[in-house]
C-alpha cells in the first residue's frame, strides 16, 4: 500500500459523470451518507434539491449583507449630519440644517449600494472566486459541466478517500464515467 | 374499461403552442424539442459565429458613426458651452433633462423584469431578463451622460461628490439634485452587478466551449473561474435572491427620486405629490415598450422564437396596457388636482398644456400613451408582431413627449407673463438625441454579438429534465 499512498498525493480526486440530474441527486445523497466531507458536485445550473442531497449548510451571506446595509445606512446618516449640520452648516430656503426626512433618500441609496456590493463580493469571496485555474479543468470531459453533464468529485484530501473503495462507491451510483484527476501542483 | 379511458377524454388536449388561456395547464416556457445541449448551442452559437450577418454590420456601423457624432458634439459643447442648446430663461432645462428622464425611464424595465418578476416567481422572465438587463445598463449610460454634460463647467463635475477639499465645502444633501446623483449612480452600479452576476455561469459555458485561445482567455477571465460547484451554486442563488430583493425597492426609488427634482420645486405643473408613482408607472411603461421594440426583431434575426415565445410578448403587451392605464390615470389626476386646488397658476399650467403653443406635444403624448395602447385589449393585436412593434415605438415617442410636456410647458410660462419665453431646440439638441440612440444601439449590438443574450443556465433550470421530457412525450404519443 506504500505505492498507493504515494500516488494519492499526486491525485486530486475522483470525478464521476452523470447524464441525468436525478442520478446525481442520488449519488450525492449516497456520498454524503458514506461520510465524505471534501467533495462537491458540478452542474450546469442549480439542480433543485441538490443542496439538501449534499447537506450544504446555509451560507452566512445574508448576515453579511444585512450588516453591510446597516453600516451603509448608519454611515450615510452620520455623514450627512456631520457635513451639513456640523462641519459646514448653511441656511438654504429656511430649511433646518439637520432634518432626517431630507436625508432619507441618500441614506437609502447608500444602504442598498453597500448591501449589494457585499452580496456580490461576499458571494465570490466565500466561493474562493476568482480562481482561474482548478485541477478539474484539466479534464476534457469536465468541459461539459457547464453545458449538459452533471459531475460529482471526491477529493483525495478527504480522510475517507481510498482510490479503490471510493471508486467502487462512485461506480455503484451508475455514473456514465469515472475519471481519476491528477494534481500536478 | 371506461374508467381507464375517461380521464384521457377529460384532459384538455396538448397544444403545440403555449398560448393556452386554460388556467389548469402550465404553459410551456420553451417551445420545440430542446435539450440542454441544443439550448446551449443555440444561444452560445450566436456569440461564437465567425462572421456576423450583414444586417448586424449595417446596424453596428451606423450606430458607431452616430456615437462618434455624439462624441464630436460633446466636444463642441464643452468648447462652446451650453449656449449651443435651445435652453434659455426661463426654460433652463431642455432636451438635456428630457433625454435624461426618458433614458432613465427606459432603464427601469430591465431590473423590474429581473428583480421584481424574479421575486414574484414569474418564470417566463427567464428568457428575456438578460436582454432587458443589458438594455437597462445601456439606457442608464445614455441617461447618465446628459446630466454630466449639462452642467455649465463639466470639468468640475467631481464637486458633486462629497470629498474633503481646499474650499472646505460639502454638497447640500437636502437638495433633490444631489439625491439624484446618488440614486442614478447606485442604480447603475447595482444593475451592473446584477447583470454580471447573472452572466457568470453563462460566461463559463462560453469559456468551456471556446475554440480559440483568445476567446478562452477573455471568457475565462470574465467567468472568474466558475465551475458550477454545488456549494458555489448555493451561495450564488442566495446572493442572486438578495440582489433581487435589494434591487426591487431600488428600481421603484430611482424614478421617484428623479420626480423629486420636479415635485419639490414651486413651478406650476411640477409641484405635485402624485409625481413619484406617476413617474414610476411611466418608466415601466416606456421600458417594457422598449423591450418589445428590441425583442420583436431580435428574436426573429437570431432565431430565438423557441425561447422568447409569443406568450412572452403577449405578457409584455399586457403590462404595457396596464401601465398605460396607470399613466392615463395620472394625467387625469394631475388635471383634477389643479382644478381642485383653485390655484390660478396650476390651473393655467394645465390649460396651457392642452391649448397653449405646445398643445401639439401634449396631444401627441396623450394619443400615443393613453389612446393607442387600448388596441392591446384585443388578443389578436397583442399577438400581432407588426402591430406590437409599431405600438411599442409609438409608446416611446409618447413617453419622450411626456417629458417634453412636463419640462418645457411648465417652465416656459410660469408666474409672471413678462418672463415667458418659448423654447426652440437647436440642431445640436436634436442631433444629441439622435446620437444618444446611436450610443445605445452601439453598446447593445456589441452585447448581441459577443454576450450570452439569453440566460442559458436559468433556462435549463426551467426546462424539464431529459427523463421528465421523455415521460411527457410518452404521455403525448402513447
Amino acid at each position: 500500500m506504500a505505492d498507493a499512498s504515494n500516488s494519492v498525493h499526486s491525485v486530486y480526486g475522483l470525478l464521476a459523470e452523470f447524464e441525468h440530474p436525478e442520478d446525481l441527486l442520488h449519488a450525492a445523497e449516497k456520498v454524503r451518507l458514506a461520510g465524505y466531507s471534501s467533495w462537491d458536485t458540478f452542474t450546469p445550473f442549480q439542480v433543485h434539491g441538490l443542496d439538501d442531497a449534499m447537506g450544504v449548510r446555509r451560507t452566512i451571506l445574508p448576515w453579511l449583507v444585512f450588516g453591510a446595509g446597516a453600516f451603509g445606512c448608519g454611515i450615510a446618516i452620520l455623514f450627512q449630519w456631520w457635513t451639513n449640520a456640523v462641519d459646514y452648516p448653511f441656511l438654504i430656503s429656511g430649511k433646518p440644517e439637520w432634518s432626517l426626512p431630507a436625508n432619507i433618500p441618500v441614506a437609502f441609496e447608500v444602504t442598498i449600494l453597500c448591501a449589494a456590493i457585499v452580496a456580490v463580493v461576499g458571494m465570490l469571496w466565500l466561493n474562493n472566486l476568482p480562481r482561474l485555474h482548478h485541477p478539474l479543468f484539466r479534464s476534457e470531459r469536465f468541459r461539459r459541466a457547464t453545458t449538459d453533464r452533471f459531475f460529482l468529485a471526491i477529493e483525495a484530501s478527504d480522510p475517507l478517500f481510498d482510490e479503490v473503495a471510493t471508486r467502487k462507491l462512485l461506480e455503484s451510483t451508475k455514473p456514465s464515467a469515472v475519471e481519476c484527476i491528477e494534481d500536478t501542483t | 374499461m371506461s374508467t381507464a379511458t375517461a380521464p384521457a377524454t377529460v384532459q384538455p388536449p396538448i397544444l403545440e403552442d403555449n398560448l393556452t388561456e386554460d388556467p389548469r395547464r402550465q404553459p410551456a416556457l420553451i417551445m420545440g424539442n430542446h435539450d440542454y445541449q441544443s439550448v446551449t448551442d443555440k444561444v452560445c452559437g450566436l456569440a461564437e459565429r465567425d462572421r456576423a450577418p450583414l444586417g448586424w454590420h449595417i446596424a453596428f456601423w451606423t450606430s458607431a458613426v452616430l456615437t462618434g457624432f455624439l462624441m464630436v458634439l460633446i466636444a463642441y459643447l464643452f468648447w462652446e458651452g451650453i449656449g449651443i442648446w435651445g435652453n434659455n430663461q426661463p426654460v433652463g432645462w431642455g432636451f438635456d433633462i428630457i433625454n435624461f428622464v426618458f433614458w432613465v425611464g427606459i432603464g427601469h424595465a430591465g431590473t423590474l423584469i429581473s428583480a421584481i418578476l424574479f421575486l414574484l416567481r414569474q418564470h417566463w422572465r427567464t428568457a428575456i431578463n438578460r436582454f432587458a438587463e443589458a438594455m437597462t445598463i445601456f439606457a442608464v449610460i445614455c441617461a447618465g451622460l446628459f446630466p454630466a454634460i449639462h452642467i455649465g463647467r463639466p470639468w468640475v463635475i467631481y464637486w458633486l461628490a462629497p470629498f474633503p477639499n481646499q474650499m472646505d465645502m460639502w454638497p447640500n444633501f437636502r437638495s433633490p439634485l444631489l439625491w439624484d446623483v446618488f440614486a442614478v449612480s447606485t442604480y447603475f452600479l447595482v444593475s451592473l452587478m446584477f447583470w454580471y452576476v447573472g452572466m457568470i455561469p453563462d460566461l463559463a459555458t462560453l469559456r468551456d466551449r471556446a475554440k480559440t485561445r483568445i476567446r478562452s482567455f477573455i471568457y475565462g477571465v470574465l467567468a472568474l473561474g466558475w465551475n458550477g460547484s454545488g456549494r458555489h451554486w448555493h451561495r450564488y442563488e442566495v446572493a442572486y435572491l438578495l440582489l433581487a430583493a435589494l434591487a426591487t425597492p431600488l428600481v421603484l426609488s430611482v424614478h421617484s427620486v428623479v420626480s423629486f427634482d420636479f415635485a419639490t420645486s414651486q413651478v406650476p405643473g411640477w409641484h405635485l405629490s402624485i409625481f413619484p408613482p406617476y413617474f414610476v408607472a411611466g418608466a415601466i411603461f416606456s421600458g417594457f415598450a422598449m423591450v418589445v421594440t428590441l425583442l420583436v426583431p431580435c428574436r426573429k434575426w437570431f432565431g430565438l422564437e423557441d425561447f422568447i415565445t409569443l406568450r412572452h410578448l403577449e405578457n409584455m403587451n399586457k403590462v404595457i396596457l396596464a401601465t398605460s392605464l396607470m399613466v392615463g390615470l395620472a394625467y387625469l389626476t394631475e388635471t383634477i388636482l389643479a382644478w381642485y386646488s383653485e390655484d390660478r397658476y396650476e390651473i393655467f399650467a394645465m390649460d396651457n398644456r392642452k391649448v397653449g403653443p405646445y398643445a401639439w406635444a401634449f396631444w401627441t403624448m396623450l394619443i400615443c400613451n393613453v389612446v393607442i395602447p387600448h388596441i392591446f385589449w384585443f388578443r389578436s393585436m397583442r399577438r400581432n408582431l407588426v402591430i406590437m412593434f409599431i405600438i411599442s415605438i409609438l409608446v416611446n415617442v409618447g413617453m419622450w413627449f411626456e417629458r417634453f410636456v412636463i419640462i418645457v410647458t411648465s417652465l416656459h410660462r410660469d408666474f409672471v407673463p413678462t418672463s415667458w419665453h418659448m423654447f426652440v431646440p437647436t440642431w445640436v439638441d436634436i442631433s444629441m438625441l439622435v446620437g444618444s440612440f446611436g450610443l445605445f444601439f452601439f453598446l447593445f449590438l456589441l452585447f448581441l454579438r459577443y454576450g450570452p443574450i439569453v440566460s442559458v443556465a436559468e433556462l435549463k433550470a426551467e426546462m424539464p429534465s431529459p427523463r421528465e421530457a421523455a415521460a411527457a412525450r410518452e404521455r403525448r404519443h402513447g
